[in-house]
């Protein structure tokens, strides 16, 4: 059902745990359809991720899809990091199962939702980041409708 | 049991509810009437006599196992297929006196699929809720037969939780009210005592590989008397209510399984009772924050359902799987779709909780140094996947509340 790769990083996530004092924390998902992520930035004063963490509450694309992210945007700036979407994260996964592909848009939502909150709190603006959506199951919904 | 996977490790299968392990026996009993009297048992010479003889040894083989008439067992390809016919056939056949259905929430897809099949031809069907068990109310039940209540179905045995129904009492209203009273009794079947007489039931779904029998065949009891129409057309088998050659190794080798089931029965439910009560006690009192699903003593003696708070069914079952032990679950992941069970869902679960779930279903075979192993192995990995999760972390942060 998933690639060695997902197998790999499910097996063996990459930034698992949590960051104390983080620049930025973002919190997504829904209950309802099994998947929570959270993500920690650690970002320096130049903007660089110097460190990242998740955790995640949900099946094994969940875990896997977190932990690839999270090595995808250390130590990249953070308009790098706002560039990492979810195709690079299955891209980088060798694919996922279609009924999984949600896991990576989670993902890319995790890291939106912890760069939102770094620049809230650092009083900022990050030039092409949308608030955020909590629930990735509304925004899917909206995406098939426009088709 | 002990076996060997693909990779030449030692499997622990607890996933027995989903299928189970053809005995030897019964695959020799088969075996000849594959190679050796194949002919088919509607032919007239009598070389085919050998392979009807054993399709009407098999049908009082079976038909004893729960108190029924020969002639009131018909072979089908499986439960599902039987659950299929004894809906769609009743409504149709019935629809003179109405078009009402009852049933319960916590069917298997076979009846609530076909229900809602049912619903789009213009029947209506009222889904019956249960209690925080799994256990339909009965005075619900009582109250939703109308005159043009044509059919009750409700299961024997939940196929998750386990949960066993008042089959009996359920009968009573049922012919009380002059109502059919159909049972999916495919998790049940063989595994504990069933009396069609004693319990009222008027249809009966059964099933041969979730009793060490071979997949594809099944069947179903229908009282003598009540009227119900042929499904697959197209030839006098099964008194012309089920065309199409018969199954004779797969009617064999189901009967066989029956007749094993008969023999072992009390001791095999004294012994998975035991060795499922332990697998209970202990995971609830080395887990933290795990529950039980399903009535605590009327459950199936082989199946256990847990829930472990602030964890992901599918993740616990691929390490599971790593460590060799088979497991199901309810969660949404394993079946393609994303909700959870909703079987889950209808004792009350939220879905957060509802994705958690763990299926442990024993066999005759599963001994106490398996059970012990899984348990062992599986506090490390609720541990751990515990570690991970945000949810957990809240909850610790908010001081364990």
């Amino acid at each position: 059902m998933y690639s060695e790769k997902v197998m790999d990083h499910f097996n063996n996530p990459r930034n698992m745990g949590e960051i104390g004092h983080a620049s930025g924390v973002g919190t997504v998902g829904n209950a309802k359809c099994g998947d929570i992520m959270r993500m920690y930035l650690d970002i320096d004063e130049n903007g660089i991720i110097q460190d990242v963490k998740f955790k995640t509450f949900g099946c094994g694309a969940a875990v896997a899809t977190s932990s690839m992210a999270t090595e995808l945007v250390k130590g990249k700036t953070v308009q790098e990091a706002l560039q990492v979407t979810n195709k690079a994260v299955m891209e980088a996964l060798d694919g996922l199962p279609p009924v999984k592909v949600h896991c990576s848009l989670l993902a890319e939502e995790a890291i939106h939702a912890a760069l939102w909150d770094y620049a809230e709190k650092n009083n900022i603006v990050i030039e092409g980041l949308k608030k955020p959506v909590s629930d990735i199951a509304e925004k899917e919904e909206d995406v098939s409708e426009t088709y | 049991m002990i076996m060997k996977g693909k990779n030449m490790s030692k499997v622990i299968y607890l996933d027995n509810a989903a299928t189970t392990q053809v005995y030897p026996e019964v695959l020799e009993a088969m075996n000849p009437y594959f190679t050796e009297y194949f002919g088919n048992p509607s032919s007239i010479y009598s070389f085919a006599g050998e392979a009807n003889k054993a399709v009407a040894k098999a049908r009082e083989t079976l038909a004893d196992l729960i108190h029924a008439k020969a002639e009131e067992i018909y072979f089908t390809g499986g439960g599902s297929e039987s659950d299929n016919w004894a809906l769609k056939a009743t409504a149709e056949a019935y629809s003179d006196k109405g078009k009402h259905i009852i049933t319960t929430k916590i069917e298997h897809h076979a009846i609530l699929h076909t229900c809602e099949y049912l619903e789009k031809k213009g029947y209506e069907v009222t889904y019956l809720g249960v209690d925080e068990y799994g256990t339909v109310k009965l005075d619900e039940l009582e109250k939703a037969i109308r005159p043009d209540t044509i059919l009750i179905s409700v299961m024997t045995a939940n196929n998750e939780i386990g949960t066993i129904q008042p089959i009996e009492e359920i009968g009573q209203i049922a012919k009380k009210h002059g109502v059919l009273f159909h049972t999916d009794a495919v998790q049940a079947f063989g595994h504990i005592e069933i009396d069609v007489d004693k319990m009222n039931i008027d249809m009966l779904s059964a099933s041969g590989h979730k009793i060490n029998g071979p997949k594809g065949i099944g069947l179903m009891y229908i009282r003598k008397g009540v009227k119900i129409r042929s499904f697959i057309h197209g030839g006098a088998q099964e008194r012309s209510r089920r065309a199409g050659t018969h199954n004779v190794p797969g009617i064999v080798g189901f009967a066989k399984a029956a007749e094993l089931a008969k023999a072992s029965l009390g001791d095999r439910i004294a012994y998975e009772t035991e060795l499922r009560d332990y697998l209970i006690d202990r995971v609830l009192k080395e887990i933290p924050y795990s529950r039980l699903n399903g009535e605590r003593q009327k459950r199936l003696p082989n199946n256990t359902n847990f829930c472990f708070q602030y964890i992901e069914g599918e993740s616990l079952l691929i390490l599971l799987d790593q460590k060799g032990v088979c497991a199901s679950s309810g969660s949404a992941c394993t079946s393609g779709s994303l909700d959870p069970s909703h079987v889950l869902l209808a004792i009350g679960l939220p879905h957060e909780i509802a994705h958690g779930s763990l299926r442990l279903t024993l066999s005759e075979k599963t001994t106490k140094e398996e059970i012990d192993f899984t348990i062992d192995e599986l506090k490390k990995i609720v541990d751990r996947l515990r570690s991970m999760s945000p949810l957990y972390e809240d909850f610790l942060k908010n001081g364990g509340k």
